[in-house]
């Protein structure tokens, strides 16, 4: 046997570029990767990183520019549908026909993959027992939660056990219940049939539970090797700082602006601190008064170190928001909020307030009813029963006068994607009622603020999603609103662009804006005031991350994460 | 071996598209809902005959000679006479578009057709609508030729006749519109099915995302095809035998050349259409885009150009030469045949070779141009 059977796949050189309008844009630059047998490679890397282009190559969909790509021993240019025998592709959107039952849509791909009919009953069987959708296998896929329907794209593509399974984010936008019940079955895949997995996501902390990485930037591979090799390189670079009397916010703000940090990260009570190589906290005079600890890294940090950072943001000197509204009062009350759509009731009388310059979350898998929520704090939705009050206006009075106070940026950033970023904030801002030197004082700013300067006449939709987001964020505040919601603001952006992100939102608290946000980013929970966890449109927990930790742990496990939290919430109301 | 597994896949696909075809609407109102409205339209709504047209009659001395020539007007269901009294009431008529056309009997009428000069009746046609001006005033002609021929054979004047024309229709002597206008329409609504409903499915797999798990798997970009024609060829022969049963048993339509050589030729066209609607969705990989492509390319030239309901030969020369590269124009001219005229073979032979040849050759750049990749 040659070399290459050792491994399930092998990339040498592996170049390609698309046209993007009408200079090639590169995707991938000479790759060389190796995916080892009997495990799970993560392939990691921010948005538009080549992940996705990679994935379909070992598929056999798209063909390399240059360079060579063998697949369980065979070379793709050649024997591609041989190829395709063996192997189990999960595209992002899972490719179900949504018109088809669960069990039609497994009798498709066990046709399309020639599993032999006697088979079929058994391996149904279990695939449906493993994935706890035996009880739905009459239900067409189209009516299926986001979970269940990415565990029936697994299911299709395992129907004829493969020897190489290839998962194309198979965990974007689904809840932690359910990402965690994929990789148990990832994991029982490898374990039983000694299958081979690349998987790529956009979650760090998956990346941990690989037995190996792929870590691709920009088209190239900037690394390779285990979590722990990675990890092991930031040994002693990683602190823990306590807070010593100061604002959480404030300190990670501080921390961030020294030249030698990397990066500041806000969790529990205290900010997690990553430093330049060759400096420790020690030798810094900021240091001094601080509670310094050193702890263990993650792969998260050799990711945002390998990466570069994130450049600090300064702090706005020329915004002072006008301090209309003293008092600690509630800038937005909430009692009884109900809101039904026929006989589904989308949210059951929910009770919550925000105070004024508070970051306050609304964590919730999809279909928890945030969405809903928000739409009627914005004044978007009329509520079907229940008072709510926005900045001293009760919204079912006079929705308009609350809405020129309020910030809205929506799920898909709503962006015209024909117009350049001059001419988006051009139109938001006479939407909102600006004219003359105020107008362009105010375009000035957010080119000045949100970095667009280099962005300013390419079109929105051409814009990468880390700058679109930035630029929805700057059209959001364009009237000076004082309070912003934020409809899953981070939902697809890479780690750098969220931690930058993260700034900007905690310096707007500082400024005394109240922000809602909402997400299933269960890290970014942690850097909220407070926040409700919903399902089913029903609140929960509520209260700051520490308590909703606590409230589950008891006293044993303080350090828990908030994903643990989250999930042992869901599974203590699902009991 | 390898047979039997190419079959279960063909057969998976296949299944899977009659099922998505039954569960969506748009697709069922696309096949059996379009065509039907479609025929009602035309069979009914539709006409491009002129009947019961509203006709101002303006007789400024009545008199026996008059009296028998209005009469012999009335007796047609072609017009509506109505009487007005005189001139300027009949003009402001016809201004207010509610008569198409006035009669004008001067006063000197029934004395004139008497003398050796004759006498003149004078037809007036509102020409906004040249179609229906243009059969008003032929009708109108054949209507006081036949009167006069007849009111000189009882009076035994001698009156000066003309060269008359004696006119036999062949093929469809009632001259209705429906009769050829219904078998046309068989050509617009195997269009519908065939390219647009087509190019539609495809474009939607695209859109979805399922088309990218479908390459993933060992089938094969034939099999992918295969599985695509199959069905819409079936559905498109369903949509073909309603049309036909509607017109045959609900519009009356006369079939006169044989059933079989019907449905050849009506196949040959629907892989024709087919073959469209798959190289539209290798282009547009969304459902708006195709659409719009197969409405321009495919749907307005075989309602236009195919001679349906315009006559190609009236067409400028440019737009006579277009017609050639649209395969609607040669299987209107093979239903109008088949259907009013029989199986005259120097019709079919051409019109069929040439749908053949285009089936072919679409056939052929649909698996040419088809990739089992996505770049």
């Amino acid at each position: 046997m040659t070399a290459i059977t050792e491994h399930v796949a092998v990339l040498r050189g592996v170049e390609k570029s698309f046209m993007a309008g009408k200079r090639p844009a590169p995707a991938l630059c000479r790759v060389d990767a190796v995916i080892r047998p009997g495990c799970v490679t993560g392939l990691i890397g921010p948005d538009g990183a080549g992940k996705t282009t990679l994935m379909r190559m070992l598929a056999g969909l798209i063909r390399p520019d240059a360079g060579s790509i063998a697949v369980l021993g065979r070379d793709m240019a050649v024997e591609s549908q041989q190829v395709q025998q063996q192997l189990g592709y999960m595209p992002q959107r899972f490719g179900l026909y949504e018109d088809l039952s669960v069990q039609e849509n497994l009798d498709l791909y066990a046709d399309l993959q020639c599993v032999p009919h006697e088979a079929r009953r058994e391996r149904y069987a279990e695939l449906m027992h493993m994935t706890g959708l035996a009880p739905f296998t009459g239900r067409l896929a189209g009516q299926l939660s986001g979970g269940m329907k990415q565990k029936l794209g697994l299911a299709c593509t395992l129907v004829r056990s493969p020897s190489l399974l290839l998962l194309d984010e198979p965990t974007a936008g689904v809840d932690p219940v359910s990402r965690r019940e994929l990789w148990e079955i990832v994991y029982r895949q490898v374990e039983e049939a000694d299958m081979s997995v690349l998987c790529s996501t956009a979650y760090l902390d998956e990346a941990e539970r690989c037995e190996n990485l792929l870590l691709l930037h920009q088209g190239r591979l900037i690394g390779q090797g285990s979590p722990a090799e990675f990890s092991g390189r930031m040994q002693g670079r990683v602190w823990s700082v306590g807070l010593g009397g100061e604002t959480r916010r404030g300190l990670q703000q501080r921390l961030v602006r020294e030249a030698s940090v990397l990066d500041a990260l806000i969790q529990g009570e205290s900010v997690r601190l990553v430093m330049h190589e060759g400096h420790a906290p020690a030798d810094e005079a900021w240091s001094k008064d601080l509670q310094v600890q050193a702890v263990q890294p993650r792969f998260e940090d050799a990711f945002i170190s390998l990466l570069g950072g994130v450049g600090a943001i300064l702090p706005d000197a020329a915004q002072q928001m006008a301090q209309v509204h003293p008092g600690d009062g509630p800038v937005i009350e909430v009692k009884g909020l109900s809101r039904s759509f026929g006989k589904f009731m989308a949210v059951k009388g929910i009770d919550f307030h925000v105070r004024r310059g508070e970051v306050f979350g609304l964590l919730g898998a999809n279909g928890a009813g945030k969405s809903t929520t928000f739409r009627m704090l914005c004044g978007l939705l009329p509520a079907s029963s229940g008072s709510l009050t926005v900045a001293g206006v009760d919204l079912r009075e006079a929705p308009a006068s609350a809405r020129g106070r309020i910030g809205y940026m929506s799920q898909r950033f709503s962006l015209y994607g024909t117009l350049s970023v001059r001419e988006n904030l051009r139109f938001f801002s006479s939407a909102y009622g600006l004219s003359g030197k105020a107008r362009g004082a105010r375009i000035d700013w957010a080119f000045e603020r949100f970095d667009l300067h280099d962005v300013a006449d390419t079109a929105s939709n051409d814009l990468s999603l880390g700058y679109k987001q930035r630029l929805a964020m700057a059209a959001a505040l364009l009237h000076e609103p004082d309070i912003l919601f934020l409809d899953e603001p981070t939902s697809g952006v890479d780690p750098l662009a969220r931690r930058e992100f993260w700034q900007r939102i905690n310096m707007l608290a500082g400024q005394g804006v109240t922000v809602l946000v909402t997400t299933h980013f269960m890290e970014e929970a942690e850097y909220c005031d407070r926040l409700v966890i919903m399902a089913e449109g029903a609140i929960l927990a509520s209260g700051t991350p520490q308590q909703i930790k606590q409230s589950v742990a008891g006293s044993g496990k303080p350090s828990q994460s908030m994903e643990d939290a989250f999930i042992a919430l869901i599974r203590r109301e699902e009991v | 071996m390898a047979g039997s597994i190419r079959r279960m896949r063909l057969a998976g696909l296949i299944r899977k598209e009659f099922l998505q075809i039954w569960r969506d609407p748009s697709s069922i109102a696309i096949a059996f809902v379009l065509p039907v409205v479609l025929l009602l339209l035309f069979g009914y709504g539709v006409s491009l005959d002129a009947k019961h047209v509203p006709v101002a009659l303006v007789v400024e001395q009545p008199d026996s000679a008059s009296e028998s020539f209005i009469g012999a007007f009335r007796k047609l269901e072609y017009f509506a006479p109505v009487a007005f009294p005189g001139m300027p009431d009949a003009e402001e008529a016809m201004r207010e578009g509610s008569v198409a056309a006035i009669l004008h009997l001067r006063s000197d009428f029934g004395r004139a057709i008497h003398q050796p000069g004759g006498a003149a009746a004078q037809l007036i046609v509102n020409g906004v609508n040249a179609n229906t001006a243009r059969l008003i005033s032929g009708y109108a002609n054949g209507v006081w030729a036949t009167w006069l021929q007849q009111y000189a054979a009882q009076h035994g004047v001698q009156v000066n006749l003309p060269v008359l024309v004696e006119s036999r229709v062949w093929f469809n002597s009632e001259l209705s519109s429906r009769n050829y206008l219904v078998p046309g329409l068989i050509a617009v609504i195997m269009t519908l099915i065939g390219a647009l409903l087509t190019a539609l499915v495809v474009s939607r797999e695209w859109e979805r995302g399922t088309m990218e798990s479908l390459m993933a798997t060992p089938v094969s970009m034939t099999e992918i095809l295969l599985g695509k024609v199959i069905p819409y060829f079936v559905l498109g022969t369903g949509g073909m035998l309603l049309s036909v049963a509607m017109a045959v048993w609900l519009f009356a339509v006369p079939l006169r050349g044989s059933f079989v050589l019907l449905m050849i030729v009506a196949s040959l066209f629907l892989l024709v259409a087919l073959g469209m609607g798959l190289l539209i969705s290798t282009v547009a990989k969304n459902q708006f885009v195709a659409s719009q492509i197969a409405l321009v390319v495919t749907f307005l030239p075989a309602f236009l150009l195919s001679g349906f309901i315009f006559e190609i030969a009236s067409m400028p020369q440019v737009v006579q030469v277009i017609t050639h590269i649209i395969p609607a124009r040669y299987f209107v001219s093979l239903l109008q045949t088949l259907f009013m005229a029989g199986d005259i073979w120097a019709v079919i032979v051409p019109n069929a070779l040439a749908l053949a040849v285009m089936a072919l050759f679409f056939m052929v750049m649909v698996r040419r141009v088809s990739r089992k990749r996505l770049d």
